[in-house]
Parts: structure tokens; sequence; C-alpha cells
């Protein structure tokens, strides 16, 4: 039986203030960081730890911080990436509403490896209780000195700040984070430079997702070696997985990364509604491919899903039933891409649109011959065109959707209507 | 707190003014309901940055209104999620009761009803956020029972009698 890590203190009353988070050992991964580790050595654990990037792209954390130069005659700065926007996505809402704590536990230890004094955590607009328990727990830990200046007696010296988002998917692209931060419209930036030499205010920054920071106190705490020990050598440690969709128990689960795809919703996410069949499900979050049903039996973690064509991303698992017509949810997809385009690029900007009203044609039963022909004609010509991942994720997620269940695709045109209503 | 104090605490937060903007729209449309030119120019001028520069981030991201919203703005997620747990079903509901299309106002000016892009609130979907609020696991009655709970909230007196009657801006 798994026993959670990250999620201890989720189901806890009053989790989120600091008594409850220091009664369950909170803070003891910082105080052992800052007496028993030098800033490179805390880099250098979280390197042996093998500890991934939780944010979506999988990139080995230890890594990225090491690219921040050691001397610089520019402050350097930690932002924490938590406008969580990729639809089937809520596990960083959940630890932050709930065990805020963590997050500021782990953003210290983290800013202390690189060497900032100043965070700024980019939270949606829309978190307003994530929002409040976040600023509430940064005035508490002020108040007991593990923010400020001269922490815990160190000569280590950081401060917190919130800023919130309004309402943009592409803020989760972090160059597009940074210019949103510096009060521009978030469009990403061409690279390099990388964030780490030159990013928030052009000063090296280190950009990290809500979970990733806060799997850093319990590597500090427990070890490196522990964290190896969960899951595969490649992408290891606890996972939090949102399981939404037609599901019988959505919700978010913590368990080893690697777990089966199957097992995680047939044995945890309760399985779909009964009477009905798993159709299909998407991984990690929309951008990720789509998986038919007979496809998952297979390890959620970076490596195992990136073989077979898709990717974890968030790990939002969006569970697909039978009853439900594939057509209609790509269209619902493309709409959302479409919608959250910045407008910086053509292929993303209008390739979309043209997605959008092709597949709004079809689905309502007014596709016409070549309709097919023109999605995959799209899809070529965004993907591997656009500025940034957007486009690419919602061209592969499309192709996906194409490939897997095209005979649906063709019966909606041959037909002229949804074969599902 | 004036306005001008409170977005001079948030830009405190920030080597550079222009990072001060977003926190100052939100305080703003906090404070006015909505970001009308005027209240724009009035950030800028606090701040001391372009006029350009508030009309571009006022403009660009979703959660600011530069036209006026209901004294309850009641946001549907209709993205994946939501929608396999049927949220369509609830959109045609709120169109009912409430005489509206999705994107308008009830004359009263107490509900504006929009449909927004993932909450992130999945767990509890169909999702659907009222102000500050998440309400989940939504049906008909809930929503019924949620509509009930805010028309109470302003006993006999209607959004626009309550606006008429804020003290007017700075």
């Amino acid at each position: 039986m798994y026993e959670p890590v990250l999620l201890k203190n989720v189901h806890v009353p009053d989790g989120h203030l600091l008594s409850t988070y220091e009664a369950g050992g909170g803070y003891r991964g910082l105080a052992k960081a800052l007496k028993e580790y030098t800033p490179d050595e805390i880099i250098e654990l979280i390197k042996r730890s093998n500890l991934r990037g939780r944010g979506g792209a999988g990139f080995p954390t230890g890594m990225k911080w090491s690219f921040v130069p050691k001397r610089a005659d520019k402050p350097k700065y930690l932002c924490c990436n938590a406008d969580e926007g990729e639809p089937g996505t809520f596990k960083d809402r959940i630890v932050m509403e709930r065990d805020p704590h963590q997050l500021i536990e782990g953003m210290a230890i983290s800013a202390y490896a690189i060497g900032a004094e100043v965070a700024y955590v980019y939270i949606r607009g829309e978190y307003v209780l994530a929002i409040r328990r976040l600023e509430q727990a940064i005035a508490e830990a002020k108040a007991k000195g593990h923010l400020g200046t001269r922490i815990l007696g160190s000569d280590f010296n950081f401060v917190v700040h919130v800023h919130c988002g309004a309402g943009a998917y592409i803020c989760g692209e972090e160059t597009a984070m940074l210019d949103s931060l510096e009060g521009k419209r978030a469009q990403p930036r061409l690279k390099p430079p990388f964030p780490a030499v030159a990013g928030l205010y052009a000063s090296p920054t280190v950009i990290n997702n809500v979970e990733t920071l806060v799997c850093v106190p319990h590597i500090v705490a427990r070890g490196a070696d522990w964290f190896r020990s969960i899951g595969p050598e490649k992408s290891p440690g606890p996972k939090l997985y949102c399981v939404s969709g037609q599901v019988r128990k959505p919700g978010l689960y913590e368990l080893p990364m690697g777990i089966p795809l199957r097992e995680l919703i047939e044995d945890h996410a309760g399985g779909p509604p009964a009477g009905r069949k798993i159709k299909a499900v998407i991984p990690g979050g929309v951008s990720a491919p789509v998986i038919p049903e007979p496809g998952l039996d297979i390890g959620m973690d970076f490596d195992s899903l990136a073989a077979a064509g898709t990717m974890l991303g968030s790990a939002g698992v969006i569970v697909v039933d039978d009853t439900t017509c594939m057509v209609k949810v790509a269209t619902r997809i493309i709409e959302f891409f479409h919608h959250e385009s910045c407008g910086k690029c053509t292929p993303c900007r209008e390739g979309l649109n043209w997605v959008v009203k092709v597949l709004r044609r079809i689905e309502a039963g007014e596709g016409a011959p070549g309709d097919m022909e023109q999605l995959d004609m799209l899809c070529k010509g965004i993907f591997g065109n656009t500025f940034c991942a957007l486009g690419d994720g919602a061209a592969m997620g499309l192709r996906a959707s194409l490939a897997h269940f095209r005979e649906e695709f063709i019966a909606h045109i041959e037909e002229r209507k949804c074969p599902f209503h | 707190m004036t306005l001008r104090e409170k977005i001079e605490q948030a830009a405190a937060r920030y080597p550079d003014q222009r990072s001060a903007i977003m926190p100052a729209l939100l305080i703003a449309q906090r404070e006015h309901g909505h970001l009308p030119g005027p209240v724009l120019e009035e950030v800028a001028d606090i701040l001391g940055v372009e006029r350009i520069w508030v009309y571009e981030l006022a403009t660009f991201y979703t959660l600011f209104h530069t036209e006026p919203v209901g004294t309850f703005h009641l946001q549907l997620c209709d993205n994946v999620s939501c929608m396999l747990r049927r949220s369509e079903d609830l959109l045609t509901h709120l169109e009912e009761v409430l005489r509206i299309k999705k994107g308008g106002t009830t004359p009263d000016g107490l509900f504006t009803l929009s449909t927004v892009e993932c909450l992130g609130a999945c767990e509890m979907a169909p999702v659907m956020q009222v102000g500050d609020d998440y309400h989940g696991n939504l049906d008909v009655e809930r929503i019924d029972a949620l509509l009930a709970r805010l028309r109470a909230t302003v006993p006999e007196t209607t959004g626009a009698d309550l606006a008429a009657a804020e003290p007017p801006g700075e």
C-alpha cells in the first residue's frame, strides 16, 4: 500500500496552517538544507534524485538549476508556475489550498540552491481560495522566521510574492509567463537566451511547477535514494494524478510514478459509470494525444507515454466512455486551443481557426468529402511550424484523434449527422 | 485604503512599475466591477506608465472586463471534463430560467451568464465560478438552489439599484 507524501496534509483539518504543517515535520527540510548543505550540494542532491519537472515537459530539475550562472551581477529569481490551465488538471490548486506551506518550504530550499532572494508565484487569478491561503501562509512563515532575512540563523534571505494571472493559458509556457510578470501581453519569447541566463527582467531565472517544488523538501529530508526507490529509475518519485471525466470517482490521486493507467482508472478512480465501457483516455491534459482503450496497459511516466506517442504532460487524466462522440471531444479541444492562441504566430492563430470551422461542420453533419484530407493538411501545416508548444499540442492531439477514430469522423460526413445524437 | 494606496502597495513587490499593471487592474476591477476607459487611465496615472500598456493588458486577459457585468457573474466551465459530465444541459437550463443567452445580462443587472475555459476543478465537474467561489458537482436542482441563495443576498432591491446606491468613484 502506497503511503502518500505530497498529499499527506491535504485531508488533515487545518492542513493549510503553519501549526499543522510543523506538527507533521514541516520546515525540517529547510532547516536541514540550510544547516547541512551548501547550495551546490542541494543541486547535486536534486540531480541524484532524478526529479523531473512536473509541469509537463519532464526536464531534469537539478540540471535546470545548474544552468543558472554561479556569478551574476544581477539578482536571480525563482518563479513558481502555478498558472494551472491545462484542461483536466487541478493538482496544484488542491496543494496550494490545503497545504501551502509545503510549497513555500520547497521554494525556500530551491531559492537557496540557485542563489535567489526573491520569488514570484504566478497563480491563476481564478484560484481565489488558493491565493488567500498562500498569502496567509507566507505571512505566517515570515512571522516564524522561515521567510525574511537571515532565515533560521543562516545568512540566507528570501521573500515570496504572489502574482495573480488573469486568464491566459499561454502563461503556462515559461517565457510567456515571464513577459506577463513583466506587465506585458503573455506571448512566448524566442529562445535562446534561456531563462536560466536571461529570464525575468533579463536576470537569471528558474521557473518550476508547484508539484516539482513540493517534491524538494521531501528529497532533502529523506534523501535522493528514497526518491529514486519510487517508480521507474529514469522518472522516479511520487506523482499526483488528476482523474476526471466519465469515471465513478473523479479526484486527485497520489501514487508512484509509472503506475499502469488502467490500474489508476479502474482500481483508484472506480472505472466508468455502470453499464458503460471506456472508449479512450487523454493521459496528460488536452495537449496529450488520446489513447484508445486497448492501450491502457501503459505506465504513467514520461518515457513510457512518450514511447507510445503521447505524453504524461500535467497528468490530467480525462476518461471518455463509449456513449461519447470523439468528434465532439476533438472539436471542443481545438476550440480551446484556438481561444487560447496568443496570436503571435500565423500557423497557430489562423490554422486553428480553420480547423475549428472544419470540425464544427463535421460534428454538425455538414461535413463534405475532402474535409478529412483538409484536417490532415492543416495538422501538417501547424505541427512543427509554430513559435511554441501550444500549436504543436493542438495538432498532435488532433492527429491522434484522426488516426484512432477516423471511422467516427467519416461516419459523420457520410451519414450527414452525428451518430451519437 | 484608497485605490491609489492599494495599487502603490501592490507595486512595491516589483522592481518595475510595469509589472504592477496586472495586479492594479485586478484591484481596480474589484473596486469598480469592471474597467471602463477612465479607470484604465487612472491606473496608468497612478503607476506612471504608458496608457497603451494598460489598455493592451485589459483587452488581452480574459479576467478583465471592459464592459459592465452583473452583480453575480455566472461562469460555467464547458471544457472537456465538464462537457463529459453534461455542462451543456446546465447552460441550457440557465439560459431558460434567466431568460438570457450566453454572454447576456438579466435586465435587473443581477446575473451575467458566461461559459469559461477549464477552471481547474475537474474533480467536481461540472463546475461554475460565481465571484470568488467555485460551485461543483452541479445539477439542475443545485443550480436552482444556488440562484435562489444568490438572489436572497440582495433582498428587496435589484442589482441596478445597488449599483446606483454605491458612492461615486474617486
